[in-house]
Order: C-alpha cells, then sequence, then structure tokens
C-alpha cells in the first residue's frame, strides 16, 4: 500500500481514481490512526465509523462501476461539533446537548456528502464556539499536536488539532471571531475564513448570528479552495446567504504586485521574517502604513465583546430543556426548570457570555453598550473601506504569540485580547485566511499569516495563500511531526 | 469603572434565566466588572450621527415563494429528543 500519510485532497483521489487504494482502505486508514492516537490529541468527540465505511463503500462501487469520481469522493474529514448531523450525536461541546441527535443534516454536511466525502469524527470545540483555546469544551482539554502541553487554540481546536494529527483531511470549522483562522496558526494549518454570508448556515449551531461563517481548515490554502468551493453558495434555508458572481469565482489568477497593509510590531518577528523570506521571490509587496494606524484594533475588540455575547444571550434563549436537549431532574415551576437546567448543563465562560450580553441588551443599557458599539462597528467598517480603496490586502500575524501553555490563561479577559487581530475580519464580514509562515524561535511552535481581502475577494485572497505556498515550504512541515 | 454589585448580578441572572449560588454571585460580579472595564474604551468614542451597523450583507426582505414545502422530516423523529412528553405533547410544569 502506498504512504497515506498527511495526503493532499488531490494526491488521495489520484490514489482512488488509480484504484492503488480503496475508499474503504482509506477510511479505515484514517480510523486506524485515530484509534491509535486521539488518545495523546484528544480531538475527537464521536468517531461515526458505520456511518463513514458505508459513504465509503458506496464511492467504492462507483470507481468499480467505471464511473468519474469527483475531487472530494472518498476523501475522509471532520467537522467540528456544531453542525448538525443527521442521525450522529451533535453537541457543540456542551453538557445541554449531550445525548442530543439531530434529525437532519447542516446544508454544508449534506453538500459534502452529496460530493462523497466521507465524515469520520466529530471534534472538539470550547462549549457553543465560546473560547479561544478548546479548554471550554464540558468535555476534554484537547491537546496541540506541535506541543502535548500546549492548547490548539479555539474554538475550532479540534478541527485544527484533527488535520495536524492528520485524523482526516480536512474539517469543517466555524468562525465568530477568530474561531478557525486562530486554531489553524496555532496548529500550522490552513484555515480559511469566507466572507459573511457565502456559506450557508442552515443546521449550524448559532452563537452570534451577525458575525458567525462556515470554512475549511486544511492542510493547504490549495485544499481549502476544493472545500470552499463545494459548500459555497446560496442556500433557500438560510436567508443571509449571499452568492459569490461567477466573475469572482473564474478570477483565479489575480496574484501580482500587491499593494499591502501590515502590522508593525516587534511581538511578531516570526511572522515578520517570514513575511520577509517571501518578499520578493514571490510577492512584490508594497507595503505603505500599518494596521494598527489604520484601524482602531482595541477598540474593534471591545466592540466585538459587547455585541458578540449580546446577539449570544438571543441565541442561547433555546436551551430551555422544554423542546430538546438536557433538563434539570427537580424544579417547582417552569421559571425554576429554566434556571436549574441553564445553571446545571451550561458552562462557565457560556454562562458569562449570557451575563454580559444579557446585561448589554437590558433597559437602560442598550444605548450605552450594544447601540454604542454597533456604531462603532460602522467605524470599523469605514476604516477598512479605506484601507482597502487603496491596498489589496491586510496581511497580519493571525495571533501575536504561538500556542500557550494548557491553564495557563484563566482570566477571561486575558484570553479575550489574543483574538486582536481576528476579530476585526468578522466585524466587517471580510474573507481572511490564516496559512503557516513559519515557527516561533523559542519554542518551536508553529505561526500563522493572515490574508484579508475586502468582501467578495474569497478567491483573491486563497489566490495570495496558494501562490505563497506554491514557493514555500511551511505548510508542509506537517509531515515532520512525530506522534 | 463599572462595578456591578451581588443584587444587580442577581437581577441579570434572573434575566438570563441561570441560576447562580452565593459563591458563582461573587465570582461574576468580579469577572463581569472586569470584562465591562475591558469593554468600556467604546464609551469614549465620538459616534455622534454614526448609523449602527447590525449586519454586514447589505441584503433586505429576502423573500420566497409563498407556497407550503413539505417538511422531510417525521414530527416523530423532531421529537425524539423531547425530555419530557405525554400523548406527543411537550411537557411542561404548571405556566399560569
Amino acid at each position: 500500500m502506498p504512504d497515506l500519510n498527511y495526503l493532499s485532497i488531490t494526491e488521495a483521489h489520484e490514489l482512488l481514481v488509480a484504484k492503488k487504494i480503496s475508499a474503504q482502505e482509506l477510511t479505515e486508514f484514517y480510523i486506524g490512526k485515530i484509534r491509535n492516537l486521539n488518545p495523546k490529541i484528544r480531538a475527537i468527540l464521536t468517531v461515526c465509523e458505520s456511518q463513514a465505511l458505508k459513504q465509503a463503500k458506496k464511492v467504492d462501487a462507483k470507481i468499480t462501476s467505471g464511473a468519474e469520481i469527483g475531487l472530494l469522493e472518498g476523501i475522509p474529514y471532520t467537522a467540528k461539533d456544531m453542525f448538525l448531523t443527521k442521525g450522529i450525536r451533535t453537541t457543540a461541546a456542551s453538557k445541554i446537548l449531550e445525548d442530543y441527535i439531530p434529525p437532519y443534516s447542516a446544508t454544508v454536511i449534506e453538500k459534502l456528502d452529496h460530493a462523497g466525502a466521507v465524515l469520520i469524527a466529530k471534534v472538539n470545540q470550547d462549549e457553543f464556539a465560546h473560547g479561544g483555546s478548546t479548554e471550554n469544551s464540558s468535555y476534554h482539554v484537547t491537546h496541540n499536536p506541535w506541543g502535548l502541553d500546549r492548547v490548539p487554540g479555539g474554538s475550532s481546536g479540534g478541527s485544527a488539532a484533527s488535520v495536524a494529527a492528520d485524523f482526516g483531511i480536512f474539517s469543517l470549522g466555524t468562525d465568530t471571531g477568530g474561531s478557525i483562522r486562530q486554531p489553524a496558526s496555532y496548529c500550522g494549518v490552513t484555515g480559511f475564513k469566507p466572507t459573511y454570508g457565502v456559506v450557508s448556515r442552515y443546521g449550524v449551531v448559532s452563537m452570534a448570528s451577525s458575525f458567525d461563517c462556515v470554512g475549511p481548515l486544511a492542510r493547504s490554502a490549495e485544499d481549502a479552495q476544493i472545500v470552499f468551493e463545494v459548500i459555497a453558495g446560496k442556500d433557500s434555508k438560510d436567508s443571509t446567504t449571499i452568492a459569490l458572481s461567477d466573475k469572482t469565482l473564474s478570477d483565479k489568477n489575480p496574484v501580482g504586485k500587491l499593494k499591502a497593509v501590515f502590522y508593525d510590531d516587534e511581538d511578531s518577528d516570526a511572522v515578520s521574517k517570514g513575511v520577509a523570506a517571501i518578499e520578493g521571490s514571490l510577492l512584490d509587496i508594497q507595503t505603505e502604513a500599518s494596521i494598527a494606524e489604520l484601524v482602531p484594533l482595541e477598540l474593534a475588540l471591545a466592540a466585538y465583546y459587547v455585541l458578540v455575547p449580546s446577539e449570544i444571550s438571543s441565541n442561547l434563549e433555546r436551551y430551555d430543556g422544554v423542546r430538546y436537549g438536557s433538563k434539570a431532574k427537580d424544579s417547582k415551576d417552569l421559571l425554576d426548570s429554566y434556571m436549574k437546567t441553564r445553571s446545571e448543563f451550561l458552562g462557565p465562560e457560556v454562562v458569562r457570555r449570557n451575563i454580559i450580553g444579557t446585561y448589554a441588551l437590558s433597559a437602560g443599557y442598550y444605548e450605552a453598550y450594544y447601540k454604542k458599539a454597533m456604531q462603532v462597528r460602522t467605524l470599523i467598517i469605514q476604516a477598512l473601506n479605506k484601507v482597502f480603496e487603496a491596498n489589496d490586502a491586510i496581511l497580519v500575524p493571525t495571533t501575536l504569540e504561538p500556542a500557550f501553555k494548557i491553564g495557563s490563561k484563566s482570566d477571561p479577559v486575558e484570553m479575550y485580547k489574543t483574538d486582536l487581530l481576528t476579530v476585526f475580519a468578522n466585524l466587517a464580514g471580510v474573507p481572511a485566511i490564516s496559512i503557516p509562515i513559519g515557527f516561533e524561535p523559542t519554542t518551536g511552535l508553529p505561526m500563522g499569516l493572515q490574508i484579508i481581502g475586502k468582501q467578495g475577494d474569497d478567491i483573491k485572497i486563497l489566490a495570495i495563500a496558494k501562490h505563497i505556498q506554491s514557493g514555500s515550504d511551511w505548510h508542509n512541515k506537517l509531515k515532520e511531526l512525530k506522534l | 469603572m463599572a462595578k456591578l454589585s451581588l443584587d444587580e448580578i442577581q437581577k441579570v441572572a434572573l434575566l438570563a434565566r441561570i441560576e447562580l449560588s452565593d459563591d458563582e454571585l461573587v465570582v461574576a460580579s468580579t469577572e463581569i466588572s472586569s470584562i465591562l472595564d475591558f469593554v468600556d474604551t467604546i464609551q469614549n468614542t465620538d459616534t455622534a450621527g454614526v448609523e449602527p451597523t447590525s449586519q454586514v450583507t447589505g441584503l433586505t426582505d429576502v423573500w420566497r415563494e409563498d407556497s407550503v414545502e413539505k417538511c422531510a422530516i417525521a414530527p416523530k423523529l423532531l421529537l425524539a429528543g423531547t425530555p419530557d412528553m405525554q400523548d406527543g405533547y411537550v411537557k411542561v410544569k404548571k405556566v399560569l
């Protein structure tokens, strides 16, 4: 059998087409890998073995019949536990959904299913995606494959760790304030948050509806784009979806001279060095100013942490123990049942965000917090629009530090501050990708570079990322990981 | 500096329908106050005349054909995860 470790989508596809492996063998290889190595990483919440094998056998039958197969057919992948999967437990890493088995699947899961991809596992995350380390999971902590004492990032930490540890060829994540890009950066993989609204959220557990985005985590921008093009598109079941224009989708080679804005700070040395290494040889980057001079980043972060908890407190009202989910046993009346259910089954960060959001939306504080933050959001969008009038892209580190040690950030505000360079993209709904750009010298841990474009420039920023990866090797370093 | 009293936290927790023990109230009061301090910079920003942004797609009034679509999911399956049921109905504690 050929070496199946760390295959790209195209490599796996070619092996399937050439009949060097069957889809069933490929699926069994990944399930075996999860069985052997997951006890170290703990990225997985539920393995979907029987459903995966059934799907793989369907692909094999098609190959045997001589029919052509699509790029994603027979490709094993994992999905964050935010995606509803028909007949497969979906928890959002919360105890309030511990036994929840959805009666239908998210549109994106259906699209991937239809494309023949093989869902092999549902992966860990921060509870309801509230966090940046996956430590807020109500089930267990996930370990970073690059350093087991480190967090994988979050909230899509299980997705990033599962791609880095090769428990799947790609993963689906969600990004409300950096939850795809930050864990991708911490785990040395590529993570793409599309333009807001381009990918359907039907059947995805809601966090903050005016921010939530669905996107892929993968080994490369090329793989991320293959997945993105399958999951993108208008969905009649999600009225907030928009279609990318055909022109944007066919615009394959927009890379040339690049006018970009960078982040100027000694803290981002490892990333600056990575960019310096590709400048000239790969990209002709003309930078004029630092993002911090053009966009008030701290203000954006503050507005984010008012708006998002507000939307959370509204969205999470549904977990009341009445129609589905866990319910507290002894209560004297309906109100008591709500209070006890939510107290017993929601974790500390979820409680914190519900209280902050309820406060910011309550009578007397609405104007000072929620409305004010919505106005600040407008100012951030205006500032970013100006940046994009004069520039093709923003190139900034995804985070200023590599993955931190498990248990080292117990103060919620300290944790929120790690989102400084990711949340502004969500406030404006613009596309952003994080790609590996080198290693922080003292820890040897991976660092990520973010490429951010204006709304609708999804294919353009993917093209820039692909161009960088075509002439550099950081994204291939995963193959040297020894687990 | 915003400092929330235990009474205020209690009141907000009730609005959020989350029961907090006495110890949890004390922790919440400190944590929520420090988060409010952290987001306080928005108060010092001049936003006079600035329109609030509530969504970023620019979409307005998304319509669909006014027709009935058959639900593909059997009612029984929809109710399979309901914690308390009686005779096909969702059961709750007395409201009135």
